[in-house]
């Protein structure tokens, strides 16, 4: 493959992203701001002799990559906030059944239908669970373009290495700009593990089940123990944050996504009042608490800056422990925080104002 | 010739959970005598549905996934598109196809999808304890319709091997019914052709099965045989309603 730059939108980015990394099944169901993506799989999974569904519903979509990957295969669905919803029962399943799958989430305003303009608001929902039962997704946040397709193969090996299904937590601004974008070589590491639990007909093996139903007394305690300690593997290996000048600052802007982009600006532009610097979390789960503690016991403050009332807010806070002061700069319902009131926000707390929320 | 009746290979040889006089046995006994007839235990993948058959998984001798409730047909096109050389068979009840999984059924229907369904119409819920089904015959008393099904209020049951056969890329729809060995071997023949209209790739199929749960029928496995003649033959009469051979 030659490495070349070229001129595309996020969303585009995202789904041959998936492509190269070797996904050949997508199943998905019209939602905006993704449409994009299920658009382009339709031309592209029939060049590169894969599967695409239009699904009759998110609910059928995720259950399809359930299907695929359950027979060992790399499978995607996207959707957007209210269709992402939908999905959550078929994202349990997926994690009790441990089953490595991408699911990406081009968010949009809620609650309810909301609206079509870019959100943060489904930062709970995918990194708390969203569905039923004890689990979690790894979950990913793409910043820019090249993010969007990089973080995408990426989450075909996290999937891959955990056995855990991989959300892409985009959102309608990373996914509908245009960006120029640098194809990198792909291959799969050569450390996965063999998936020795896929159905592929027995052909002489013993057989195999794919299920999360435990009724036997304590199974399914065991089972969720053996979930969580991989959740702990999961914790300890793959925390992805990127730092802009915050081990010189006196406050440290916390922001994913594209509130992380206007956090930059501010950030290379600097305020009045002292130094600030950027912790963008790559992967919000696990998130990188351990880094936000570091720096708390160096002595820095905080803002949070979301495109919600203040969800990730609460990890950054947790991570903290009352060390230091975090603060919360946020806009709602598809409103974008502006660099102006954000900076506005950092001298308050560079100057010693009132304490935040 | 010597015949011997014995336990088939790709059936373990374990105690079911199932109540006496249930039909899931004797069905779970047909696909697997067929399968052993056909050589196919080696590349079949059975889906299990939500409902008193989700344990399916333990009895089959062959790879089953389970799926969530209803959405058994969108997990059998997931596999069956991704192990095209595979046997793919859904394995679903009424509340499982008939209710809370009418759109992927009808969707997957309508797609032609290349796969078997097995559809167990036992007009009622067992798992969860006797409640009413999309296919409970009107008047019939159940926990959920205590002064019988009303169709003013409930409907009426649901017709799924006629209401499929209307999709065009549906090859063979079908229903069958336990009542007597004689039709045991009729739904023998028909779960025989649904793999073999699946392996020739001709497309969708499904057989719609009659079958007795003398448990919420509150009656004996007899009694529950005879009903199914009496009463949900009548509902649903055994016939082929779509077959591409004709």
């Amino acid at each position: 493959m030659m490495l070349r730059r070229i001129l595309i939108t996020g969303n585009e980015a995202m789904a041959e992203g998936a492509i190269r990394a070797g996904c050949r099944f997508y199943y998905g169901y019209p939602i905006t701001p993704q449409n994009e993506v299920p658009e382009y799989m339709s031309r592209r999974m029939s060049e590169v002799g894969g599967v695409f569904i239009q699904a009759e519903s998110e609910l059928a979509a995720i259950n399809m990559v359930l299907g695929s990957a359950a027979a060992g295969m790399r499978a995607m669905t996207s959707s957007s906030s209210p269709g992402i919803s939908l999905k959550m029962e078929g994202i349990s399943y997926l994690a009790g059944c441990q089953l490595p799958a991408v699911i990406a989430n081009v968010q949009r305003g809620g609650p309810g239908l909301g609206g079509i303009g870019a959100s943060q608001a489904d930062y709970f929902q995918a990194t708390k669970g969203g569905g039923h039962g004890d689990y979690h997704l790894i979950v990913l946040a793409p910043s820019n373009v090249q993010e969007m397709a990089d973080l995408a193969t990426l989450a075909f090996d996290l999937a891959d290495r955990y056995r855990n299904p991989v959300m892409i937590l985009a959102d309608a601004q990373v996914g509908q700009m245009m960006e120029p974008l640098l194809w990198q070589e792909y291959a799969p590491p050569p450390d996965l593990p063999a998936k020795d639990w896929a159905l592929t007909g027995t052909n002489g093996r013993p057989k195999r089940v794919i299920k999360s139903l435990f009724l036997a007394a304590g199974a399914l305690e065991k089972h969720n123990i053996l979930l969580q300690e991989k959740y702990a593997r999961i914790r300890e290996k793959e925390v992805r944050c990127e730092e802009t000048s915050a081990a010189d600052a006196q406050l440290v802007l916390v922001a994913y996504g594209c509130s992380a982009r206007m956090a930059k600006e501010l950030v290379r532009r600097g305020v009045k009042g002292g130094r600030i610097g950027l912790l963008r979390p790559i992967t919000l789960w696990p998130f990188p608490e351990k880094r936000i503690r570091e720096l708390a016991e160096a002595g820095k403050d905080f803002l949070v800056v979301e495109m919600s009332a203040g969800q990730m807010l609460e990890d950054v806070r947790l991570a903290v422990e009352g060390r230091s002061r975090v603060g919360f700069y946020g806009r709602m319902g598809g409103g974008v925080v502006t660099i102006g009131e954000m900076a506005g926000k950092a001298e308050e707390m560079l100057a010693g104002g009132k304490r935040n929320r | 010739m010597i015949r011997e009746y014995r336990r088939p290979a790709a059936l373990e040889d374990a105690v079911t959970h199932y109540c006496p006089g249930c039909g899931h046995g004797i069905v779970h006994r047909l696909i697997a005598e067929i399968i052993d007839e056909m050589d196919l235990a080696g590349r079949t993948i059975g889906i299990a549905p939500v409902g008193c058959a989700v344990l399916a998984y333990d009895y089959f001798k062959f790879d089953v996934c389970e799926a969530p409730h209803g959405r058994t047909p969108a997990v059998a096109t997931g596999i069956k598109r991704a192990r095209p050389e595979c046997l793919v068979f859904s394995y679903q009840g009424d509340g499982d196809l008939a209710a809370i999984g009418t759109a992927e059924i009808i969707h997957t229907a309508n797609r032609g999808e290349n796969i078997s369904v097995i559809f167990v119409n036992n007009a009622v819920y067992g798992m969860t304890g006797g409640q009413m089904a999309p296919t409970t015959p009107d008047g019939v008393k159940t926990t959920t319709s205590p002064r019988g099904r009303d169709p003013l209020n409930e409907g009426h049951p649901i017709k799924v091997a006629e209401l499929l056969a209307n999709f065009e890329r549906v090859v063979y729809s079908t229903r069958v019914s336990l009542s007597s060995p004689k039709n045991v071997r009729e739904a023998r023949r028909a779960i025989k052709k649904t793999f073999q209209t699946q392996l020739d790739r001709r497309g969708f199929s499904i057989v719609e099965i009659l079958s007795p749960c003398p448990t919420y029928w509150h009656m004996a496995p007899e009694a529950a045989l005879k009903y199914i003649d009496e009463v949900m033959a009548k509902v649903f009469p055994p016939g082929v309603f779509r077959d591409w051979e004709k």
